[in-house]
């Protein structure tokens, strides 16, 4: 009787191969988990990221490897009105289109948040600018702003008889930045939007319904419960939004590619036609690498905002 | 509404009708509008012959009176639209299967089998996805060179994880916090090896998490620009947004009809694949932001 219960036991355990054994050794395990993403990660991210800054020490082109020349590259970008022009513009840009995209994001998130019928296919419509490919919005936006034939200055000139001539959207300097900035408020409105909405839905519903007893406006129920229990969220997206709007390519690439005359290049634009095309990849590197500096500014106010949120919500470090 | 409180009943609900509308319908539809009317002229310009395209004058531009897939036809038939979508495809789904085999992994790692350092794998994983693609392809372009892989859609499918697997891992590490772990422990007191318990019990319960991760990888990698741009020459190789903007704009009378009609198509597959996915969509984008 014992010998066959142990037989059936032994029969019922899974098979414990040498192979499985040495997979279940959670040291193994982790390496072998940890091995593809952090593998991909260091050989085409940190790897690349060193190897951009070593370039931009250099004078390599295409084709060549480059020799290390010090601070040559910057020396001369640092006399270079076009790199200028496009450190102006990038922050610039940044700044415009992140008011904005908040301003305008902030107010849709709120109205999103109230009771309406349809709540969830308005939602889904509003995503839709966001989902789209950019470049392909973006040639529509160029469409939109051609000189000749662009709706919105037959608009103004035909329908409205508000001005007698066609609007001139990028073919002159500034009316080239706004018109950019106007296409990348409308491309990001719907993430600040919807992240904020989601947001919105976690404050208490009890907060505003004490607030109301005590006799609260409702700019004090916004003013003092909405913001600053926004506020965590809201310094994360900002961050994200930064960031990517700093060193944004698609757009201006898509529907002035720097021009008129270098006015509308971004650090990013600017890089590539200098790198790619033009076959400086030293310099090129260089205008990259310039843009770090902001970029670890943004990230450290991300994380000091996220350490600020666990503080807030009482949890530990998981 | 709280200061309408003092009026009387009936004029109350008129006067918060009406400030619903101002308030609510009024900006709302004009937020929709103006989110919505690039696509809708890129759809009207699509399906619009020549003649009334560039003739303001005498045909309402917001409308189209004789439709026409002139467009279409040339864009399909005269241009290589279809090996650019199948490359784009291509691209994308590789580039997805990649990044989500690599990073379930690794967010199994970091969530489960905690381990000394975890959390600070996770925090330079979330550090990974502020490093942005334009700081990256000159640097990435030489390696791409180098490795032989330039003007070849695997260069794409090899460096798009570089930034969906930082987004899939914390989403996927946010969903795995929401599996109970007491599921795990009863498999591993009845004898279940670590990669069982994955198999048949974590990932089977994660399955919402890989769809959202997976249907944002997806959209991504088909929205991706600056790398394809880079690293890809040759006609029949780009992806369609590159190829759009690349192959379709032709000396300086640019063919917009033919250009909207490419944008509209290469929209069209994202577009319908987030018709089918809009609430993954809408919680992934807001699980990632919460995370």
């Amino acid at each position: 009787m014992d010998a066959t219960t142990s037989l059936h036991w032994s029969r019922n355990r899974p098979p414990q191969t040498a192979l499985s054994r040495f997979f279940d050794n959670k040291a193994v395990l982790i390496i072998a988990c940890l091995l593809p993403a952090v593998g991909l990660l260091s050989v085409f991210l940190t790897y690349p990221l060193g190897l951009g800054v070593y370039l931009a020490f250099t004078d390599a082109t295409i084709g060549r490897r480059g020799i290390y020349v010090g601070l040559e590259n910057f020396e001369f970008l640092f006399t270079d009105p076009i790199f200028w022009n496009a450190v102006f513009f990038s922050v610039f840009y940044t700044g415009i289109a992140t008011i904005g995209k908040f301003g305008l994001g902030l107010w849709l998130a709120l109205l999103l948040n109230q009771h309406m019928p349809f709540k969830s296919l308005i939602r889904a419509i509003i995503l839709l600018p966001w989902i789209v490919p950019t470049v392909l919005s973006a040639i529509a936006f160029w469409w939109i702003y051609d000189p000749q034939f662009s709706i919105i200055s037959y608009v103004f000139v035909d329908v409205l008889g508000w001005r007698t001539t066609n609007i001139d959207f990028i073919g002159s300097e500034w009316p080239a930045r706004f018109s950019l900035i106007a296409a990348n408020i409308w491309r990001g409105i719907p993430f600040v939007a919807i992240s904020l909405l989601a947001g919105l839905q976690t404050i208490s519903p009890s907060l505003y319904e004490a607030a109301l007893l005590d006799g609260a406006s409702s700019w004090q129920r916004f003013r003092y419960i909405t913001f600053p229990m926004l506020l965590p969220i809201l310094a994360i997206v900002m961050t994200f939004s930064i960031i990517f709007t700093f060193t944004d390519f698609q757009l201006v690439y898509a529907i002035t590619r720097g021009g008129p005359v270098n006015s509308t290049h971004l650090l990013a634009t600017l890089a590539f036609q200098r790198g790619i095309p033009g076959g400086q990849l030293g310099e090129g590197a260089a205008i990259a690498v310039s843009m770090i500096p902001f970029l670890v500014f943004a990230t450290l106010f991300s994380y000091f905002a996220l350490a600020r949120r666990k503080w807030q919500q009482g949890e530990g470090n998981d | 509404m709280s200061n309408a409180s003092t009026a009387a009943p009936e004029t109350m609900q008129w006067d918060s009708r009406a400030r619903r509308m101002v308030l609510l319908w009024i900006p709302l539809s004009c937020f929709l509008l103006i989110l919505l009317f690039p696509f809708y002229w890129m759809t009207v310009t699509a399906f619009k012959p020549d003649a009334e395209l560039y003739d303001f004058a005498t045909h309402n531009p917001f409308w189209i009176t004789s439709p026409t897939l002139q467009h279409i036809r040339k864009l399909l038939f005269e241009t290589s639209y279809p090996s650019w979508l199948w490359t784009t495809m291509m691209v994308s789904v590789g580039a997805t299967f990649l990044s989500l085999f690599a990073s379930t992994l690794a967010a199994y790692a970091i969530q489960r089998l905690r381990f000394t350092g975890s959390q600070y794998v996770g925090l330079a994983i979330y550090l990974a996805y502020l490093v942005p693609p334009s700081i990256l392809f000159i640097p990435l372009a030489t390696m791409v060179v180098q490795l032989g892989l330039f003007d070849s859609p695997m260069a794409l499918i090899l460096v798009y994880p570089t930034f969906l697997v930082p987004f899939c891992t914390w989403l996927l590490i946010g969903y795995f916090k929401s599996i109970p772990y007491e599921l795990e422990e009863c498999a591993l007191i009845d004898g279940a090896t670590r990669l069982q318990i994955l198999r048949q019990i974590t990932l089977p319960l994660a399955v919402p998490g890989l769809i959202s991760a997976g249907i944002f990888s997806f959209t991504l990698s088909w929205n991706e620009f600056i790398y394809a741009l880079a690293f890809i020459q040759s006609s029949e190789n780009k992806t369609v947004p590159v190829a759009i903007l690349t192959e379709l704009v032709t000396g300086d009378v640019y063919q917009w009809g033919a250009l909207m009609a490419g944008s509209l198509l290469g929209s069209l597959p994202v577009a319908i694949f987030y018709s089918f996915f809009v609430d993954y969509y809408v919680s992934s984008l807001t699980g990632a932001v919460k995370e």
